[in-house]
């Protein structure tokens, strides 16, 4: 066995820079090896979360998904035909800050369903807004409908009903939803204004 | 030989005698498929970077060693990090940040210090496997009693109805520092009765 290298200056460069190199050389590789499956991976994520909120499409949404006031919005079509929206969507008013929802409308602006794409709420209260008996009362719902079009739990004198003991959650999650339905309203509305003054460029917005 | 290896199983158990890693034990053992995840991840970086510094032991100058460990271990983190994210993308998003906290964990550093440096090759093996085993085991089983007892559920498998009221403070933070206290007074009190 050799004996162990002095702590000189020279030494202590050489085996820090030496072993810097390999190492970063060899991370290099891995990047480049996992980096096609991390992005198949991440591809996989969305579009299961959109077909998870949305009824049966044959077209890949990911491929024409557009950025919506920081949104970004899903177009899911069966046969050409456009067969629901889903919107990603976000809130920071979480009892832990930010989390994300993945909203699917109907065409007619109705509530599909709704999942929660990530969280770190409390586990056993706040993390209840993903089982069902919150989450499906969301379905069919059309916020067009509420009176002053804006969804709030009962507490504050709105229609949804909050988890127990986790009211901020189920709060921050009507502002998710709200704010995936404003969007989408947008998008309607401006789809709208294509077609009344420009016939024939109802593409415009939609092919973008 | 085989000493190496048994030594953290049991007499030198990383969590509950060491008592190293507390913030990946505390934090991640909500459930228990999470504590074998974080415990196979750092069982590949512990034999891994144990293996690599019983190997270079010789060219490295002592005075920049923890540099050097810790160029070591952060390389093989990040390659398990980016494994991770690739093929089990379910479990990534569970783990998330404490992945890359690996680095910092005690455990990993702890044994190239007291161990792989002045230990061959084979030992710093055999020494990384059952520390990272008994790591394993150790975060698993109070990630078990953790989720058994706040969630009803073991390995998602549901003990009892999703409607039933569970004592939720278990998953909660404070509930990881109730059962590693009463998990390592278990531990010692059998240690010492039995003289194990």
């Amino acid at each position: 066995m050799s004996k162990k290298l002095e702590s000189t200056l020279k030494n202590m460069v050489l085996c820090l820079f030496l072993m810097s190199v390999i190492m970063a050389g060899a991370l290099g590789f891995v990047y480049k090896i996992t980096k096609d499956p991390i992005e198949q991976a991440d591809k996989q994520k969305e579009i299961q979360a959109v077909k998870d909120v949305l009824p049966p499409f044959d077209n890949d949404p990911t491929a024409d998904a557009r950025d919506m006031e920081g949104l970004k919005l899903y177009t899911a079509t069966q046969k050409g035909e456009p067969v629901g929206y889903a919107v990603k969507t976000f809130t920071e008013k979480g009892f832990s800050g930010h989390f994300e929802l993945m909203v699917g409308f109907k065409p007619d602006g109705t509530i599909n369903k709704i999942v929660v794409l990530n969280h770190s709420e409390t586990p056993g209260l706040g993390s209840k807004m993903k089982e069902p008996k919150f989450a499906d009362q969301f379905n069919g719902m059309n916020i067009g409908t509420i009176p002053g079009k804006q969804l709030k739990v009962k507490k504050d004198g709105g229609t949804v009903d909050a988890i127990t003991a986790a009211t901020i959650s189920s709060r921050a999650y009507c502002d998710g939803v709200q704010k995936a339905f404003n969007v989408y309203m947008n998008m309607l509305n401006k789809n709208q204004a294509n077609v009344d003054t420009t016939s024939g460029a109802t593409s415009k917005g939609g092919k973008k | 030989m085989l000493k190496y290896l048994t030594n953290g199983l049991w007499k030198e158990n990383p969590t509950f005698v060491l008592v190293l890693g507390t913030c990946p034990t505390l934090a991640v053992t909500t459930a228990a498929i999470n504590g074998i995840g974080m415990g196979a991840a750092t069982t590949f970086v512990l034999v891994c970077s144990n293996i690599m510094i019983a190997g270079l032991k010789n060219v490295i100058p002592d005075k920049v060693r923890i540099a050097a460990f810790i160029v070591i271990i952060a390389t093989f983190v990040t390659i398990v990090d980016l494994v991770m994210k690739a093929y089990t993308p379910d479990l990534y998003k569970t783990l998330g940040i404490y992945i890359p906290l690996i680095v910092v964990n005690c455990i990993i550093l702890g044994r190239a210090e007291a161990f792989a440096q002045k230990n061959k090759v084979m030992p710093a093996l055999l020494d990384g496997l059952g520390m990272g085993i008994g790591f394993t085991l150790a975060i698993t089983f109070m990630g078990a009693i953790r989720e058994i007892l706040g969630n009803g559920s073991v390995f998602d498998i549901r003990l009892i109805s999703q409607e039933a009221r569970t004592i939720l403070i278990f998953i909660l933070p404070p509930g990881a520092f109730i059962t590693f206290g009463y998990l390592i007074a278990l531990m010692n009190r059998i240690k010492s009765k039995y003289s194990i």
